[in-house]
C-alpha cells in the first residue's frame, strides 16, 4: 500500500523536479569535484550544499505560504513587497534603538515585523475572501503599493545597520547549521504537521476544489482563505528578515524582487496545480531547491550573466514540459507498450 | 415512420471493450443504430452507458472492437473527429457558454467568415433560421445565461444539429425539463427523425423512453443484456433486465408512508413542530411563505422547475439569506443565514446541482463523507483517521457505494454513486432535518429505490425530511404532507391521504389562486 503510493507519487508528480535537481547537482560536481564536500570550520558546517540550503531558505519560506494560497485557487503576488517591508521595518526599529546589539531589541523588531505582516496579509485576505476580488488583482495592489510603503519606512535610503544579533537570522549559525536553514525547516515542519495532523489540509483542498460545495457543507471557506493569505505574508516577512539580515541592509527597491515568481515557480514545479485543490508541500520544497540550485549552478559553471535568465528559463521549460499531462500520457503509454510485449491483456493506462 | 425491415445500420459498434484501472467498463458490447430511428440506451448507473457514448464520440479510446459508420470502418480519436463524421452529442451537463448570446453559442467555431473576421449579421441570421426550423421562439441575440436550463438544453440541440448531424446523441436531455418542455423537445426529435437522423436517447424516465424510442439496448455492469424493439418488451420486463432483480420495495414504501401520513398528522397537529417558517421570503426569489415541518415528517415539495421549490429549500438550508419573516426551530427563533449556521441546528441541505454545489471531485470518497462533520468540528479537531475509516466503511456498505473503495477519488464514481456519497456526508452529521433537492435525478431505478427506502426509514427513526423531486409519483410515494409551489409562491399544503398525481398536476397547472 505505502510502496504503491510512493510509486504513484514518484511516477506522476515529483520525479521530474527530482531528476532536474540531481542533474543540476551532477553538473556542478563535474565542474567542481569538491562541490558535494561539506567541511567543519569553527564548529560550523561549510560547503556549496550548505550554501544552497541557506540561500534557498527565503524561497522555501515564501513558497510554503504560496503553496497554501495556491491550493485555495488563489495567488499572492505581494510577497516580494512584504519581504521588502519587513526587512525595512525591522531594520529601522533596530537602527533607531539606543543599542542595536541588544537581543531584546532585535527580537522585538522581528516580532513587530511579523505583526505588521499579519496586518498586510489580512488586507489581502479581506479583499479576496470578503470582497471577492480576484486574488491576482487583490494582491497586485499590495505588490505595487508595498514597495512604496517600504520606501516610506527607509525614507528612500538603503538602510544599513550593524547589529550582531540581527545578523544571526540570515547569516548566523545554530547547532553548526546556518540559522536560516533551521528557521525555514521549523516553519516547514510546523506547516506540515498543522495541515496534515489537523483537518486544515483537507479543508484547504476542499475549498480550492469546490468553494461553493465546501461552503454548503459548512466549511468556513472565508476564514480559511483569509488565514492562508495572512500566513503567506508571515512567511514572506520571515524571509524578509533573513534577506535583510544576510546583507545587513534594507533596500526597498530590490529586496525580494521577483521572489513571488520564484515562489510560484517552485510551487508549480512541485506539482501543485495553479487551478487549486490538491497540493504537495514536499513538492514545493523540491521545487524551491531546484530553483536555488539553478541559480547557484549558473554562477558556478560560469554562464555569462547576459544569458543567465535564458538558461534558467530553458531548465524550467524543460521540467514543466516533462511534467505536462500530454507528456505524462505519452510516457505512461511507452511504459505500457514495453510491458505489454510479454502479452498481457491490454488495459487502458489513463482515465481522463 | 419507423422502418419495418431492418435496413443497413448507420452506426455499428461490435465487441467494444474498454477498461479503466481496476474496472472493466465495457465488455465486448455490441450496439447499432439505424437511420430515422430513436434508439434508447438503458441501464443503471455504472452499467456502461456513458462509457459507450464516450467511445462513440471519441472521448475514450477503445481497447478492442470495431466501429463502422455507413459500413465504413471508423476510427475516432477525438470529439472533433466524431463531429466531423456527423456524430453530435448533447451532454447531460450543458456545455455552453452562458455569457455569450444564443446565436454565438449555436454557431461557435463555425461562424461564417468575412474579410478574415466573423460575419456577425450572417451568423445571427443562420442561427435565427435554425431556431425557426426547430420552431423555437428564442431571441438569438439574447444572452444564453438569461434563459432557463430547458431553453439552454434546446439551444444545445440546435447547436448539435447545426452541423448536419447524422447521429445525434442526447444524454439525459429531459432531466431538468418540465412536461411542456419535454413535449417541445420530443417534437424536435421527431422532426429530426423524419429527416433520417439516428438519435440516441438516454433517459431514466421510462415513460419518455416508451413515448419516443423505437428500439432500445440494455446494458448491465458493462455487458450487453440485449437489443429490443420497443413494442416487444414490457416495462416491468425492461426494469428487471436493467437491474437484474425484482423491485417490490417501492410498493412497500408506498403503503407504509400512506399509513403513517394519517398517524403523524394527528400526532403532530398540536405539538411544536421541529421547524416553522412564517412569512419567510426573499425578494426576486420567492414570495413570503409559511411552512411547518414536524419531527419524523416527510414534507414533499411539488412544483415545476422555477416554481420556487429550490428557492424555498435553499432558504431553509441556509444557502440563501431571507429578507423577511421568521424561522423557528422547536419554537425558538433562529437566523439561518449561512449553511454553516443551519448545519449547527442539524439542518442539512443537499443541493440539486450535484456537480457545482455538492461533490468535491478531487478528494476521496472518505474525505467527501466526513467533510460536513469535520467542518462542524472545526479544522483543529481532526476526526481521528480510524473513525474516518469506520464512517466511510459503514456508509459505503449501508448505501452500497461502488466501487467500495474509500480512497477512490470522487470524480471517478458514477453520478448515482456520487449522490450516495453526498447523502452519506449529510447523514454523517445525524441531521434532524434533511433537505433533499432532486436527490434521485439522473439516477437509475435501483439506486432510486434504495434512496427512497432510506428516506422512509430515516423518517421512521424521527428525522424530518424536506423532499423535492420533479417526479410527482416519487413525491407522493414518500411524503406525509405535500406543499405545492407555483410561480414562486406556495399555493397549497395538503396531507398525503387520498391525493393523486393528477390532482397535484391540476394544482400546479391551475391559473387561479388556490
Amino acid at each position: 500500500m505505502i510502496a504503491a503510493r510512493l510509486r504513484d507519487v514518484f511516477r506522476s508528480r515529483l520525479i521530474w523536479p527530482v531528476i532536474a535537481l540531481v542533474a543540476l547537482l551532477v553538473t556542478n560536481v563535474i565542474k567542481s569535484p569538491g562541490f558535494l564536500s561539506i567541511r567543519v570550520q569553527d564548529g560550523h558546517l561549510f560547503g556549496s550544499l550548505i550554501d544552497i540550503l541557506r540561500n534557498g531558505a527565503p524561497i522555501v519560506l515564501v513558497a510554503l505560504g504560496m503553496t497554501l494560497v495556491i491550493a485555495t485557487r488563489g495567488i499572492d503576488l505581494s510577497v516580494g513587497a512584504v519581504v521588502a517591508i519587513s526587512g525595512a521595518f525591522a531594520l529601522s526599529i533596530v537602527g533607531d534603538a539606543p543599542d542595536p546589539n541588544d537581543l531584546g531589541v532585535v527580537l522585538g523588531a522581528a516580532a513587530a515585523s511579523i505583526v505588521f505582516a499579519i496586518v498586510l496579509g489580512s488586507w489581502n485576505g479581506l479583499l479576496v475572501s470578503v470582497f471577492g476580488i480576484q486574488p491576482i488583482i487583490a494582491t497586485l495592489i499590495l505588490m505595487t503599493a508595498g514597495r512604496g510603503i517600504a520606501m516610506l519606512i527607509t525614507e528612500g535610503q538603503i538602510l544599513t545597520v550593524s547589529s550582531a544579533p540581527y545578523k544571526v537570522i540570515g547569516g548566523g549559525y545554530w547547532f553548526a547549521l546556518p540559522a536560516s536553514i533551521i528557521i525555514a525547516g521549523v516553519m516547514f515542519a510546523l506547516v506540515a504537521i498543522l495541515t496534515r495532523k489537523t483537518a486544515l489540509g483537507m479543508l484547504i483542498e476542499s475549498v480550492g476544489i469546490n468553494p461553493e460545495a465546501s461552503r454548503l457543507a459548512g466549511v468556513s471557506a472565508r476564514v480559511i482563505v483569509w488565514t492562508v493569505y495572512t500566513f503567506s505574508a508571515v512567511c514572506a516577512a520571515i524571509a524578509g528578515l533573513m534577506i535583510s539580515s544576510n546583507v545587513t541592509a534594507a533596500d526597498a527597491n530590490s529586496a525580494g524582487l521577483w521572489i513571488e515568481m520564484d515562489a510560484i515557480l517552485a510551487v508549480v514545479l512541485g506539482g501543485t496545480s495553479l487551478a487549486g485543490g490538491r497540493y504537495s508541500l514536499t513538492g514545493t520544497l523540491i521545487g524551491a531547491f531546484v530553483i536555488q540550485t539553478l541559480t547557484t549552478t549558473v554562477y558556478s559553471i560560469g554562464i555569462a550573466p547576459e544569458i543567465t535568465l535564458v538558461f534558467k528559463a530553458l531548465v524550467v521549460i524543460a521540467v514543466c514540459l516533462l511534467q505536462s499531462p500530454v507528456m505524462n500520457t505519452r510516457i505512461t503509454k511507452m511504459r505500457m507498450r514495453r510491458r505489454r510485449t510479454p502479452a498481457v491483456a491490454p488495459t487502458r493506462a489513463t482515465v481522463s | 415512420m419507423s422502418v419495418a425491415v431492418d435496413p443497413v445500420p448507420l452506426v455499428e459498434m461490435s465487441h467494444i471493450s474498454i477498461s479503466f484501472p481496476g474496472v472493466k467498463a465495457l465488455d465486448a458490447v455490441d450496439f447499432r443504430m439505424f437511420p430515422g430511428e430513436v434508439h434508447s440506451l438503458m441501464g443503471e448507473n455504472g452499467a456502461g452507458k456513458s462509457t459507450l457514448i464516450k467511445a462513440l464520440t471519441g472521448v475514450y479510446g477503445i481497447d478492442s472492437g470495431t466501429i463502422t459508420l455507413d459500413g465504413e470502418p471508423l476510427v475516432i480519436k477525438s470529439p472533433a473527429e466524431a463531429q466531423n463524421a456527423g456524430i453530435s452529442t448533447v451532454y447531460q451537463e450543458i456545455n455552453l457558454l452562458p455569457n455569450l448570446s444564443v446565436a454565438e453559442n449555436i454557431m461557435l467555431g463555425r461562424e461564417p467568415r468575412r474579410f478574415g473576421g466573423i460575419a456577425w449579421k450572417k451568423t445571427r441570421a443562420m442561427a435565427a433560421e435554425l431556431l425557426t426550423q426547430m420552431r423555437l421562439d428564442i431571441d438569438p441575440a439574447s444572452l444564453l445565461g438569461s434563459h432557463s436550463l430547458a431553453v439552454q438544453q434546446l439551444v444545445a440541440i440546435a447547436r448539435a444539429i447545426a452541423v448536419r448531424a447524422r447521429v445525434l446523441i442526447l444524454d439525459e436531455p429531459t432531466s431538468s425539463l418540465d412536461a411542456d418542455e419535454v413535449a417541445e423537445l420530443f417534437r424536435v426529435i421527431r422532426s429530426l427523425k423524419d429527416n433520417g437522423v439516428a438519435i440516441l436517447f438516454v433517459s431514466h424516465f421510462l415513460d419518455q423512453v416508451y413515448e419516443i424510442a423505437d428500439r432500445l439496448t440494455v446494458l448491465r455492469n458493462g455487458a450487453l443484456v440485449g437489443e429490443y424493439r420497443i413494442e416487444e418488451i414490457l416495462r416491468i420486463e425492461l426494469v428487471r433486465k436493467m437491474i437484474g432483480k425484482e423491485i417490490a420495495v417501492l410498493d412497500d414504501i408506498d403503503t407504509r408512508t400512506r399509513a403513517q401520513a394519517v398517524e403523524t398528522e394527528t400526532a403532530t397537529a398540536t405539538a411544536v413542530p421541529f421547524l416553522e417558517a412564517s412569512g419567510v421570503g426573499r425578494k426576486g426569489s420567492i414570495e413570503p411563505f409559511d411552512v411547518r415541518i414536524s419531527e419524523g415528517e416527510v414534507v414533499g415539495l411539488a412544483g415545476l422547475l422555477g416554481s420556487g421549490r429550490t428557492e424555498l429549500a435553499r432558504i431553509i438550508g441556509g444557502a440563501d439569506r431571507t429578507d423577511s419573516g421568521e424561522i423557528r426551530i422547536e419554537g425558538k427563533p433562529r437566523r439561518l443565514s449561512t449553511a454553516r449556521s443551519a448545519l449547527k441546528d442539524r439542518i442539512a441541505y443537499s443541493s440539486e446541482d450535484r456537480k457545482r454545489e455538492g461533490i468535491i471531485e478531487d478528494l476521496t470518497v472518505r474525505d467527501n463523507i466526513v467533510l460536513a462533520l469535520q467542518a462542524d468540528r472545526g479544522w483543529f479537531r481532526r476526526i481521528p483517521r480510524r473513525r474516518q475509516d469506520e464512517l466511510a466503511a459503514s456508509y459505503i456498505q449501508a448505501l452500497g457505494i461502488r466501487p467500495a473503495n474509500p480512497e477512490a477519488l470522487l470524480r471517478n464514481l458514477s453520478g448515482g454513486n456520487q449522490q450516495k456519497v453526498l447523502l452519506a456526508r449529510w447523514l454523517a452529521i445525524a441531521p434532524r432535518l434533511l433537505i433533499l433537492d432532486e436527490p434521485t435525478r439522473g439516477i437509475d431505478v435501483g439506486a432510486k429505490a434504495e434512496i427512497q427506502r432510506l428516506v422512509a426509514n430515516l423518517a421512521e427513526e424521527g428525522m424530518s425530511v424536506l423532499f423535492i423531486s420533479a417526479e410527482l409519483e416519487e413525491v407522493l410515494r414518500l411524503s406525509h404532507r405535500i406543499v405545492v409551489m407555483r410561480d414562486r409562491r406556495k399555493i397549497a399544503d395538503l396531507p398525503n391521504e387520498d391525493v393523486t398525481v393528477t390532482e397535484i398536476m391540476g394544482l400546479i397547472a391551475s391559473g387561479a389562486d388556490a
